[in-house]
């Protein structure tokens, strides 16, 4: 499961970070290091051990469905870079 | 006053010994002069503070006041508070005025507590040095050529210098933990769930844990007090009665039995921390306790599980920050798309980059299986190991780190070397486990050494029991940098 240079470039752009070329070249270098750590992990069998995703084996709590949010959207938009009459502003994105 | 544990200053205050406004002012003055040395705050919040102190003080006199009242702490600049800035150490949240209180904030708000000001760290909490924050790297006070450890490298150093008597940290896979160590104080990670998450700027969300740093575990103790409890904005925190968690601190160690893994002792352990944790055993033993060797055979995996769990969090978690509802924005851009990448790019720290990368990769097509899957696996083996443990043993000890403090700049190139650094602290945030470091001697460039106490889930108390009988054997923990006393 060798990480290649054209794996950098392509998950630069699913995480939607800009990456020139020079950089790639270095973030290779120091993935594949993180990675030949990571395949330490291949060597253990874990045939049938159940994934742990938590630390503990919580179940969601559900609430009453109920509004207990007060209107803050003009406390939050004040920390915004483009805002108009209320809505968020981004660039065009349809013609 | 200076060097006055919460315990001692909460007793002054109420003594009418020392007011809160005195104490506050002398340590913003020593914040003030000793800012440019060691770097510990992003923002200091003097006029607040004041404010804060101010109305303790009428507490006090009224005699109303709640149990920390007029104490002034420092939070983590990953904990938001409200109407003050909350940077994460990343130039993405430069600007960000957090519009409201973490869970934890508010708990040491109403128990009193004076916010001087928010402490430097990682970049988002991703580091074991703070060398990397958009506000420069944190220095040790004991040697300023020296990381203090991370990431809340700013909590640590500024209870280790006198700035503050306790501060707030959280730690992902060793943040408290290891900059406690490095630092020469106590620095106390409970268990995953007992303090909220509500607040937190998230990295890692099944890992994440609030926790502090004070001097002595019996400070430990009194802030979690403040901090604990359940909270239903956070799904993982959990209902359970409330309890004093400095209710076993006089509680003798006689018949206490003190886990040994060979892993915790083995090759890559510098000598002088080594010897140590030997030192520490045997006055272990001296107050009664026996130690008992033990295996975690897969405890060495834990580095490379928790570099797949974490990052793969980070992606996710990270993903929000695209320069559209908060923090920085690209100034120029051809479309959307690459206005997030611009912005990302931009806000973004090279550590950061690589762990949402390592992330991205890890839960992409293909490998999710294989690296996401395995490694939540191999966690489980690791939890199995450490409840086996537990069943011939109380507590489990070992160094927290396997070396003292390095030298700012040495291992910043080499992500893999750094990540090492968490190697006995990143087995408790993958099975929730609380541990809490404390001082236990000097190398030989009298750079701190810490013990790491690990015990099971929610003993938190027995924890605290074992460390403050420890402090009162010992004289590590009332240790100061040099240029503290001068």
């Amino acid at each position: 499961m060798a990480l290649t240079l054209a794996d950098v470039h392509r998950i630069a752009h699913l995480a939607r970070i800009e990456i020139d070329a020079a950089a790639a070249t270095d973030v290779h270098r120091k993935l594949e290091a993180i990675f030949a750590m990571i395949n330490e992990l291949q060597a253990v069998d874990t045939t049938g051990i159940v994934p742990m995703a938590h630390a503990q084996d919580v179940h969601l709590p559900l609430r009453e469905d109920a509004v207990n949010e007060t209107d803050q959207h003009a406390l939050f938009q004040i920390l915004a870079p483009a805002v108009q009459d209320g809505l968020y502003l981004v660039p065009k994105v349809i013609e | 006053m200076i060097s006055g544990t919460v315990a001692q200053l909460v007793a002054d205050l109420r003594a009418k010994r020392l007011s809160s406004v005195e104490l506050t002012r002398a340590l913003l003055a020593r914040i003030d002069q000793a800012q440019a040395r060691f770097n510990a705050f992003v923002t200091v919040d003097a006029e607040g503070a004041l404010a804060q102190a101010r109305a303790a003080d009428a507490a006090l006199a009224q005699g109303s006041a709640p149990p920390l009242a007029g104490v002034p702490i420092a939070h983590k600049d990953v904990i938001m508070t409200a109407g003050l800035r909350t940077t994460c150490g990343s130039r993405m949240l430069a600007n960000f005025t957090a519009p409201y209180d973490a869970h934890v904030v508010t708990g040491l708000r109403n128990a009193g507590t004076v916010l001087v000001g928010k402490t430097n760290m990682d970049e988002f909490a991703m580091g074991s040095s703070s060398e990397t924050s958009w506000f420069g790297p944190v220095r040790n006070p004991w040697n300023t050529d020296y990381v203090p450890g991370g990431s809340s490298g700013g909590s640590a150093v500024s209870v280790a210098a006198r700035l503050v008597p306790a501060a707030t940290g959280t730690d992902t896979g060793g943040s408290i933990r290891q900059p406690a160590s490095l630092s020469g104080i106590c620095g106390l990670k409970p268990t995953y769930g007992v303090c909220s998450r509500y607040g937190l700027i998230a990295f890692a969300s099944s890992l994440d844990t609030p926790g502090m740093f004070a001097r002595t575990a019996e400070d430990c103790g009194l802030l979690l007090n403040a901090m604990a409890g359940h909270d239903a904005r956070d799904s993982t925190s959990l209902d359970r009665p409330r309890e004093d968690y400095t209710r076993d601190l006089a509680r003798p160690l006689a018949g206490l039995r003190i886990g040994l893994p060979k892993e915790y002792f083995g090759d890559g352990v510098d000598a002088d921390v080594a010897s140590a944790i030997e030192t520490a055993l045997a006055q272990f033993r001296k107050l009664g306790a026996t130690t008992v060797p033990l295996a975690l055979p897969n405890v060495k995996l834990s580095v490379p599980v928790y570099y797949v769990i974490a990052p793969a969090e980070a992606s996710s978690n990270l993903s929000r920050f695209d320069g559209v509802r908060y923090g920085h924005r690209a100034a120029k851009y051809t479309d959307l798309l690459d206005m997030y990448r611009k912005t990302r790019a931009e806000g973004f720290g090279a550590e950061v980059k690589r762990r949402i990368l390592v992330g991205t990769y890890v839960l992409s097509h293909g490998y999710y299986d294989a690296y996401y899957l395995k490694a939540q696996q191999v966690r489980r083996l690791i939890a199995d190991d450490f409840a086996r443990a537990y069943q011939a043993c109380d507590v489990i000890m070992g160094p927290t780190a396997p070396s003292p403090a390095f030298k700012i700049g040495d291992k910043a190139d080499d992500p893999v070397q750094m990540y090492l650094n968490d190697i006995f602290t990143v087995a408790g945030n993958l099975t929730g486990a609380p541990g809490i470091s404390i001082p236990c001697g000097f190398d030989r460039r009298r750079l701190p050494i810490g013990l790491l106490i690990q015990s099971n889930h929610f003993a938190e108390a027995k924890l605290l029991n074992v460390a403050h009988q420890y402090q009162q054997a010992t004289d590590w923990h009332t240790r100061a940098p040099a240029e503290v006393s001068a």
